[in-house]
C-alpha cells in the first residue's frame, strides 16, 4: 500500500502535455503527416538528380542523333544516325572492342583477386583485425587516384622495382618472353596492355571486396553448417551455398569495375599503349577535335553495354539470392 | 548394445568458459531423448558437440561405437534439423530436401523421388517448387525435417525444433515427431528450455545446467523424484523447501521438493496442519494457483477446478500426504 501512497504525493501531470513554440507545433504536424516529411526529404535530391543528372544525360543523348558538319566543323541540329555509324568504323570499332575486352577482364581478375580477401574478411575476422581489413582496403582511396596511378608507372617502368625484383629473381627472361607477345606485350610493363590491366584491377578492387564481402557477411553461418550437415564437403559447401549467396555481392561488384573502365582515360593515357580506350576517345572528339556528335555517340555505348551486362546478369540469376 | 551416442568425461571449454563441463551421457539407440536446461547450460553444445561442430577440448565420444573425435560433420551419418532452420534460400523446397543426396552424387531422378517421399512423410507434399521464403514457420520446420532425414540418419538432432512455433502448432508438432520417431525408429536428441515439451515428448531427459548434466531419468523420474534443488526447480514449478522443514514435517535430513498439487488447501482453520495466509490468487484455467506464506516460506499450490478457492488474505491450514515430500540426496 506504501508504493501508492509515495506515488500519489507527487503532482500528477496533465493527461495531454502541451507542444511548445513553433517546432513543437512542426514535430507534431510531421507526426499527423509523415509523408509531407517524406516530401520534403527528397525534394532536393530529386531535383538534383531529376534536372542535373538525367537532365544533361538527355541532352548528351539528344548531342549523339546531331551529326557535325566535315566542311565547316560546325554542328547540325537534326536528327541523324550518322554519327552512330561513324561509331561502327573499323578504328572506332576497335576502341570499343578493346575497352570492353579489357572491362571484362578487369572485371573478372578482379573478383578472383577480391573473393578470398573478402571471404576472410567476413568468416574470419574480428575486432582490431576486422578495423585493419576497412583501414586497409578503404586507405588507398585516400590518397590521389593520380598519384597512385604515376606510382605504379614508376613500379612498372624498365627501371622500376618490378624489374628490378624480377631480376633478383632471375625472372627477367620470363617477363621479356610474356612483353614479346603481340597485344599484350610492349618495350616495358609500363607501356603495355598488361601494365593497363594490372593497374585497373589495383584501383577498382577495393569496389569489387567490399560488396563481396557484405554479401557473405549476410549468410547465416547455420546455413553453411548445414550444408556441411548434410554430407556436403567444404568444396561442395562452397559451391553450393556460398559462392550462390555471395554472386549478388559479385554481380554489385562488377557493376564497379566493370562501368568503372569502362569510363576511364587517365589511366590508359598514363600507362598502356598509344591505342584508345573509350573515356580517350570521348575526350579527343569533344576536346581537340570538337565533335561532340560523336563524343556523344561514344557515351552511349558504356550506357547500352552496361545495360546488355544488367541483363544477362539477371538472366543469369545473379540477383536471385537478393 | 552398443549405445547411439556416448560420452565420456567430455569438455569444451571456450577460453575460460567451460560450455560442457566432464559430462557422462549414454543415449540408446531407439531412443527419444532430451537435453533441458536453461540457456547457457551447456545443452546445445553437446548437441554440436555430436553434429561435429564443435569438437571436444578432452574426452571421447562415440556414435554407434565408433569414435567421433576429430570427424568433421560431412563424415558423420548424423543430421540436425536447426533452430532457426537453415534451408537455403536460394533453392526451392525439393533442392533443399534433396540437397544431402545430391552431394553424395545420388542420380537426379532418384533423389527427386526420394526427397517427395521425405515431403510426403512430414506432410507437405507438392510444395516441391515454392521458395522457403514462400512457406509459413511451421511449414519451413517441416521442409527443416525432411531434409535432415531424407539421408536416413543414424541419429537425428534437433536444436530448439519447435521453439518458434506458436503455442497451438507447437503441440501439434510435438505429437507428430513423437509418432515420426516411433515410425521410423531413428534415435531423436532434442534441445529444449521448455520443461513441458521435454517431458511429453521424450523418453528420457537429461537435465542441464552450468555445462553439467543434473540429472537423467524418466520424465516421470525428474518431475515426482528430483534429484536437486536445480532440477526440482527448473522442472516445472515445484516447491523447494529447506531440510529444516523437512525435518519437522517428515523427519528426514536433506532438502526437499513439494508438488503444487499435492498440496491440500483447507479453509477449516481449526483442522491440523501447517498454518498459513494466501498471499496471491492467480487463475490459469485448469486449476487456481495459490501463493502461501506458511512457516515463513512462500510456497505454491494448485486448487484443482470445483474446490473452494480462498480469498487473497485468508488464513488457511496446509497439509499433504507423507510420500508427497520427496527429499532431494543432492544439496546444490
Amino acid at each position: 500500500m506504501s508504493d501508492t501512497v509515495a506515488l500519489s504525493d507527487r503532482s500528477a501531470p496533465a493527461v495531454l502535455t502541451a507542444r511548445n513554440g513553433v517546432l513543437g507545433a512542426l514535430s507534431d504536424l510531421f507526426w499527423r503527416k509523415p509523408k509531407l516529411l517524406l516530401f520534403l526529404m527528397l525534394l532536393p535530391p530529386v531535383l538534383w538528380l531529376g534536372i542535373v543528372y538525367l537532365g544533361s544525360l538527355f541532352a548528351l543523348l539528344l548531342q549523339s542523333f546531331f551529326s557535325i558538319d566535315e566542311y565547316s566543323g560546325m554542328i547540325k541540329r537534326e536528327f541523324t544516325l550518322k554519327t552512330y555509324g561513324e561509331l561502327l568504323q573499323p578504328s572506332n570499332l576497335d576502341i570499343i572492342i578493346r575497352t570492353v575486352v579489357m572491362a571484362t577482364l578487369v572485371t573478372i581478375a578482379s573478383a578472383i583477386v577480391a573473393f578470398p580477401i573478402a571471404y576472410y574478411a567476413a568468416r574470419y575476422a574480428r575486432g582490431k583485425w576486422k578495423a585493419l581489413f576497412y583501414l586497409a582496403i578503404m586507405l588507398p582511396l585516400w590518397s590521389s587516384y593520380l598519384v597512385k596511378v604515376y606510382a605504379w608507372k614508376l613500379i612498372l617502368s624498365k627501371e622500376g622495382i618490378l624489374n628490378w625484383a624480377l631480376a633478383k629473381l632471375h625472372l627477367t627472361g620470363l617477363l621479356e618472353a610474356w612483353l614479346a607477345l603481340p597485344i599484350v606485350g610492349g618495350n616495358s610493363l609500363s607501356v603495355s596492355s598488361t601494365g593497363t590491366f594490372i593497374v585497373f584491377v589495383y584501383v577498382w578492387l577495393p569496389f569489387m571486396i567490399l560488396p563481396i564481402q557484405a554479401s557473405l557477411e549476410r549468410i547465416p553461418v547455420s546455413l553453411i553448417e548445414a550444408s556441411a550437415d548434410l554430407g556436403a564437403s567444404p568444396g561442395q559447401s562452397f559451391w553450393n551455398v556460398i559462392f550462390p549467396l555471395a554472386l549478388p555481392g559479385v554481380a554489385a561488384g562488377s557493376i564497379f569495375t566493370f562501368s568503372l573502365t569502362l569510363g576511364d582515360y587517365i589511366i590508359p593515357k598514363i600507362i598502356g599503349t598509344s591505342h584508345l580506350f573509350i573515356g580517350q576517345a570521348v575526350y579527343a572528339h569533344q576536346g581537340t577535335a570538337g565533335n561532340i556528335p560523336l563524343a556523344a555517340a561514344f557515351t552511349v555505348v558504356p550506357i547500352v553495354v552496361m545495360g546488355l551486362y544488367l541483363w544477362m546478369a539477371k538472366r543469369m540469376g545473379a540477383f536471385d539470392a537478393i | 548394445m552398443i549405445a547411439a551416442v556416448s560420452f565420456e568425461n567430455v569438455s569444451r571449454h571456450f577460453g575460460s568458459v567451460k560450455a560442457v563441463d566432464q559430462v557422462d551421457l549414454v543415449v540408446q539407440p531407439g531412443e527419444f531423448f532430451a537435453m533441458l536446461g536453461p540457456s547457457g547450460s551447456g545443452k546445445t553444445t553437446c548437441l554440436r558437440l555430436i553434429a561435429g561442430f564443435e569438437q571436444p577440448t578432452t574426452g571421447a565420444i562415440s556414435i554407434f561405437g565408433e569414435r567421433a573425435e576429430g570427424v568433421p560433420p560431412y563424415r558423420r551419418n548424423v543430421n540436425t534439423v536447426f533452430q532457426d532452420y537453415a534451408l537455403f534460400p536460394h533453392m526451392n523446397v525439393l533442392d533443399n530436401v534433396a540437397y544431402g543426396l545430391k552431394v553424395k552424387g545420388v542420380p537426379r531422378i532418384e533423389r527427386i523421388r526420394t526427397a517427395e517421399d521425405a515431403l510426403a512423410l512430414v506432410r507437405l507434399p507438392g510444395y516441391g517448387t515454392r521458395k522457403p521464403g514462400q512457406l509459413s514457420g511451421g511449414q519451413r520446420q517441416r521442409v527443416a525435417l525432411a531434409r535432415a532425414l531424407v539421408n536416413r540418419p543414424k541419429v537425428l538432432l534437433l536444436d530448439e525444433p519447435l521453439g518458434a512455433l506458436d503455442l497451438k502448432l507447437r503441440e501439434n508438432m510435438q505429437e507428430e515427431l513423437k509418432a515420426l520417431q516411433k515410425t521410423l525408429g531413428i534415435t531423436f536428441i532434442f534441445v529444449t528450455h521448455d520443461q513441458g515439451e521435454a517431458l511429453s515428448m521424450a523418453d528420457r531427459v537429461a537435465v542441464f545446467n552450468d555445462g553439467r548434466i543434473m540429472q537423467v531419468g524418466t520424465p516421470q523420474d525428474i518431475y515426482a523424484r528430483p534429484a536437486s534443488r536445480f532440477v526440482a526447480d527448473f522442472v516445472g514449478s515445484s516447491n523447494v523447501v529447506p531440510p529444516d522443514f523437512v525435518k519437522r514435517h517428515c523427519q528426514r535430513d536433506g532438502w526437499g521438493s513439494l508438488r503444487p498439487e499435492a498440496i491440500r488447501v483447507s479453509t477449516e482453520t481449526n483442522g491440523t496442519g501447517i498454518p498459513a495466509r494466501v498471499v496471491s490468487v492467480s487463475y490459469t484455467g485448469a486449476a487456481t494457483r495459490l501463493g502461501l506464506d506458511a512457516e515463513g516460506l512462500r510456497l505454491h499450490a494448485t486448487v484443482p477446478v470445483g474446490a473452494i478457492v480462498p480469498e487473497q488474505g485468508a488464513d488457511v491450514v496446509l497439509s499433504f500426504g507423507a510420500n508427497a515430500l520427496h527429499v532431494m540426496a543432492a544439496d546444490a
